[in-house]
């Protein structure tokens, strides 16, 4: 077992090619905050603040950050769940930014989501069946009956018994539950999948059994992910490349190893310096941040991080970073790379 | 008080013997804690892990007596603290005890502040109940507090309410209550697991120089490996109710006994060495309701598993100096002829 999935990743590797699936531009999302009589928009939240970044073809792409830092927000403007303010997502060729109505429904089919509260994302009211084959039923005129047996397959690929297709989501502990949600996001042969949080919500050990199960199918089905989760040894564990977000931006892009081996920006080290790890004899040096993240309602001018930066200089009050490249395949946003 | 000045080093704070705690569920009774004795020494920083549903946190409330009325009870078993039975106290005894000489913390900071109160409120709160101390000592005495878990502008917070401060704020004022009456013992409920992994590290650190400036006990509940690695002295692994593994924190990550410790430990992935497969461990822990009875509860599902561990209870007994693990693996852990099924008395 141990070697065959061994094998297989190692396929995937050679299969990964150039082609890009999905590119993000300077997208933007703000969400308006209205007030007064008139409900006029007073201030702006920038939750998703100009970031750009690509997903090829069967590639991992994990995006980290803290709470708050807009990495949800840019999952759903990507699925088109939210409107970007801004920017543009090109989906495998097209652009689909700003498509509407019966179009948007034909990409809708190429790219499912796995939430994150397994308890929530569930209707309590339906048979687990029905819910895989509820996104294969809206898009064919085919009965519950006849996509039977593929649900049947869905669910023994995912590792539940078969005889789940009769029972109800309450029936299933948060990893089943999960287990549900993945069949479900896999039902239409999705070419991406974003995964929100997808186990930050279970245990440890439950933990390991789904990301298992989540890297098995990507062998399988050739799939895309973009992962998002606040745990970093999770996104390292799960992701080829990964990016940071920090108050809406991304701050640094990079290929797994390049990015643990030699986080380059302030906030990336502070981060990983955060993490505590599990072995006592371990002793690191560990970067306290001071003080929390700003409101992205006012975010501080210059390089959002500045305020909070042990290197910040002069220029960084002044001037917003933008990505650049520092060594192949790794870019970061910060002014003392310059 | 006089008990305190004749504690030494190694005489324990607090003794958990055998303590069973039990949950009624349709009219019947079930352990959620089921025999658990451990020891916490002064100055001590002790770990329980476990995933949830172990018992770690029921194993909190009943040495604090705040099991729900009527639905949880101790059913038998002792909790000393500095030479003082806890569970036969009354509730005005506990009272005295609860926020003096053990504090305890919880997970979520936003729910266990009040939100219609003041936070110099919250904190002269403790002081008015534990001490005599007039209104102006008090707000300076929070003030100093305040100051001391690494508020900035004390002064101003003061006189705020918990919605306008952020989580990790509001879990520095939770930890300036708990140790506001300098408690020698604190029980910290997941402190971290609402916060930031940043956040995190700046409440790890700030629990850490308190307890030495304290010279507090602390017994630290969590389900993170790493946080437990980062803190502890001494840790215990539970497992569905019960102590599947006791030792200090460098033989716990170094030569974990307990097919479930092991596995747990491989079930996170690691910043430091790339594995392509966790490992996992098959099924889920059974519910309260479905415990099995005799043998191994934790025998379902681990890989090593004999025929006898379903049918021999195992016992928690020292396989090496310091280091007791309760396994039919290990010899120590098989019950002497003709006390088959006898649990683990101290």
């Amino acid at each position: 077992m141990n070697m065959e999935v061994k094998e297989t990743t190692l396929n995937k590797k050679d299969k990964r090619n150039n082609d890009v699936l999905l590119e993000v531009k300077n997208l933007k999302t703000y969400y308006p905050i209205k007030g007064g009589i008139f409900r006029k928009t007073v201030a702006v939240v920038k939750a998703v603040d100009d970031i750009s970044f690509e997903i090829k073809k069967g590639e991992t792409l994990g995006l980290v950050g803290e709470s708050g830092c807009g990495k949800s927000t840019a999952g759903r403007t990507i699925l088109r769940l939210l409107d970007a303010t801004d920017g543009q997502i090109i989906f495998d060729g097209d652009d689909i930014t700003n498509i509407r109505g019966v179009s948007l429904r034909k990409v809708r089919k190429d790219f499912q989501m796995v939430f994150q509260d397994p308890y929530a994302s569930l209707n309590p009211m339906m048979m687990v069946g029905d819910l895989i084959s509820e996104p294969i039923r809206n898009f064919t005129n085919k009965s519950s009956k006849e996509l039977k047996p593929e649900v049947m397959e869905l669910l023994t690929k995912v590792g539940l018994p078969e005889d789940a297709y009769y029972k109800y989501p309450h029936e299933f502990s948060g990893g089943q539950r999960q287990r549900i949600g993945i069949a479900r996001a896999l039902a239409l042969k999705p070419k991406l999948i974003i995964a929100d949080e997808p186990v930050s919500a279970l245990d440890v050990s439950v933990q390991s059994q789904v990301l298992n199960l989540l890297k098995e199918l990507q062998d399988e089905f050739d799939l895309t992910f973009l992962f998002i989760a606040h745990d970093l040894s999770v996104v390292k564990h799960m992701s080829d490349r990964i990016g940071v977000m920090y108050l809406g931006g991304l701050v640094e892009v990079s290929e797994k190893n390049s990015l643990y081996a030699e986080p380059l920006h302030p906030y990336t080290q502070a981060l990983i310096s955060a993490i505590p790890e599990p072995d006592p004899r371990k002793k690191k040096e560990r970067i306290i941040l001071e003080g929390d993240v700003p409101s992205p309602i006012d975010p501080p001018k210059g390089c959002t991080f500045h305020p909070r930066c042990a290197h910040a200089m002069p220029e960084c009050q002044q001037v917003k970073p933008t990505l650049k490249e520092v060594k192949p395949g790794h870019r970061v946003a910060c002014h003392l790379y310059n | 008080m006089s008990v305190n000045t004749q504690l030494h080093k190694d005489t324990p704070l607090l003794e958990v013997k055998n303590i069973e705690t039990a949950f009624s569920i349709d009219g019947q009774y079930y352990n959620a804690v089921d025999n658990v004795s451990f020891s916490v020494k002064p100055r001590q920083i002790v770990g329980i892990v476990g995933e949830s549903g172990c018992g770690k946190s029921v194993m909190s409330l009943s040495i604090m007596k705040l099991l729900p009325k009527g639905i949880g009870k101790i059913k038998s078993g002792s909790i000393q603290f500095e030479g003082v039975q806890l569970e036969q106290m009354s509730d005005k005894e506990i009272n005295s005890i609860r926020g003096k000489e053990i504090a305890m913390i919880f997970q979520e900071p936003m729910t266990s502040l009040n939100p219609v109160f003041s936070i110099g409120f919250q904190i002269q709160e403790v002081l008015f109940n534990h001490m005599k101390i007039s209104k102006k000592e008090a707000r300076l005495k929070s003030i100093a507090l305040l100051k001391s878990v690494g508020i900035s502008r004390p002064e101003k917070i003061i006189d705020e309410y918990p919605h306008q401060l952020s989580g990790g704020m509001r879990q520095r004022v939770m930890i300036a209550i708990a140790i506001a009456c300098q408690p020698k013992l604190l029980i910290a409920d997941e402190p971290t697991t609402a916060l930031d992994v940043t956040v995190q590290a700046q409440i790890l650190e700030l629990l850490k120089d308190i307890q030495k400036v304290n010279d507090m006990s602390v017994i630290l509940i969590t389900h993170d490996l790493g946080v437990v690695a980062e803190m502890c002295d001494e840790v215990i692994v539970m497992y569905a109710g019960k102590v599947v593994e006791k030792t200090d924190v460098d033989t716990l990550f170094h030569d974990p006994k307990h097919p479930y410790t092991k596995l747990l430990m491989g079930a996170i992935p690691r910043m430091d060495e790339d594995v392509e497969v966790l490992s996992s461990i098959k099924g889920i822990v059974p519910s309260l309701k479905n415990m099995p009875k005799v043998g191994c509860k934790f025998a379902a599902r681990c890989p090593q598993v004999m025929p006898e561990c379903t049918s021999i209870t195992p016992l928690l007994a020292e396989t090496d100096e310091g280091h007791e693990v309760s396994c039919l693996l290990y010899p120590t852990s098989r019950p002497r002829e003709g006390v088959l099924h006898n649990e683990y008395g101290s």
